[in-house]
């Protein structure tokens, strides 16, 4: 009985939907420019992640779990997870295959080996970034979603 | 002079406010208040670390330290009580242990090098190559960039493994939110 009542409140105060709806897409537009941005700026794949998912969360605690669930489905946040990481380890693996060791990014350009540094750490940081971003959103359904039973 | 005069005050302040903070949250019995002041905490720590010009660290513990676990805090908060339970006999022997390594850890920073110190150890070893090299190594602006993702690549690749083992954790130990919740709501003749 006692949770009931404040989710249902939180969901009646249309300030706070307003304000949530208005908001959230510039918090993922700024998650994508600390992702992007990192090489010259603070920030980077976990930054950015934590960021992305921390709006996602907050449409989700706004609108409701099966709202954030029907954007993203269970599946497509166990695939996230397992696909950033899986990026990471490939360009590692590219690398290797490409002449160099694990994660030696200079060799994905032969030619310019600081472009294959560019190269390298933009997908890595890109892999960090969807890993992370998934992985928040997974530990927010297992939680939400465990309360609600 | 001045400014540095004024900058290790705020510091001060804002350590002062940190310690103030983590006192009251020990002497808290209300979990929720607690887990609301811990994301004051971070904020707090956020600011300490912009003073020491490390932007990279203060993000990262603004967005997780005041975001995510506050929100991580509030669904466990939901999942248990909010209340926390009666404390058992014999707190004092705790005490006592939390004091001692307290003033153990203190003393051992005694050892460490002054803050700022360019002559350290952790400034003298691979941090000038980075700082003088990568530039030309590696071509990024962000030396924590180049640092992180290139010479360190294996340390985040580990990280990020370890973020991932985190949520397959939570979801082997909390299951998958919805995909349970709708088996057992409506998928439940399929079996």
């Amino acid at each position: 009985m006692s949770e009931v009542p404040i989710k249902m409140r939180v969901r009646e105060t249309i300030v706070l939907r307003v304000v949530g709806k208005a908001v959230v897409p510039f918090i993922l537009l700024f998650a994508l420019y600390v992702q992007f941005h990192g090489d010259y700026g603070p920030g980077g794949g976990f930054q950015a992640g934590v960021i992305f998912a921390a709006g996602l969360i907050l449409h989700g605690l706004i609108f409701g779990l099966d709202e954030l669930q029907k954007a993203i489905p269970q599946i497509v946040v166990e695939i996230g997870i397992a696909l950033g990481t899986l990026l990471y380890g490939g360009v590692g693996v590219a690398s290797m295959i490409m002449g160099g060791e694990f994660l030696d990014y200079g060799e994905l350009d032969h030619h310019a080996p600081v472009h294959g540094q560019h190269l390298g750490i933009l997908l890595v940081e890109l892999g960090v970034g969807i890993t992370v971003t998934f992985v928040m959103i997974a530990i927010f359904y297992s939680f939400a979603g465990r309360s609600r039973q | 002079m001045g400014e540095q005069i004024l900058g290790s005050l705020v510091e001060m302040v804002l350590f002062a406010f940190i310690i103030c903070l983590a006192l009251y949250i020990a002497s808290l019995r209300s979990l929720f208040a607690a887990a609301m002041l811990f994301g004051i905490f971070s904020l707090i720590s956020a600011g300490v670390l912009t003073l020491m010009d490390a932007v990279d660290v203060a993000f990262t513990e603004a967005a997780v330290g005041a975001g995510i676990s506050t929100v991580l805090f509030l669904g466990a908060l939901g999942l248990t009580t909010s209340e926390e339970a009666a404390p058992v006999k014999h707190r004092w022997t705790a005490k006592l242990v939390v004091i001692a390594t307290g003033l153990m850890l203190a003393y051992g920073t005694l050892d460490m090098p002054a803050y700022g110190d360019p002559n350290a150890p952790i400034h003298r070893h691979v941090a000038p190559h980075y700082l003088e090299d990568s530039s030309e190594e590696i071509g990024i602006p962000n030396v924590v960039t180049s640092v992180l993702a290139s010479y360190r690549g294996y340390d985040t690749f580990g990280e990020t493994t370890v973020v991932l083992t985190a949520a397959v954790g939570a979801i082997l130990l909390l299951g998958g939110g919805a995909s349970r919740r709708r088996e057992d709501g409506d998928g439940g003749d399929e079996e």
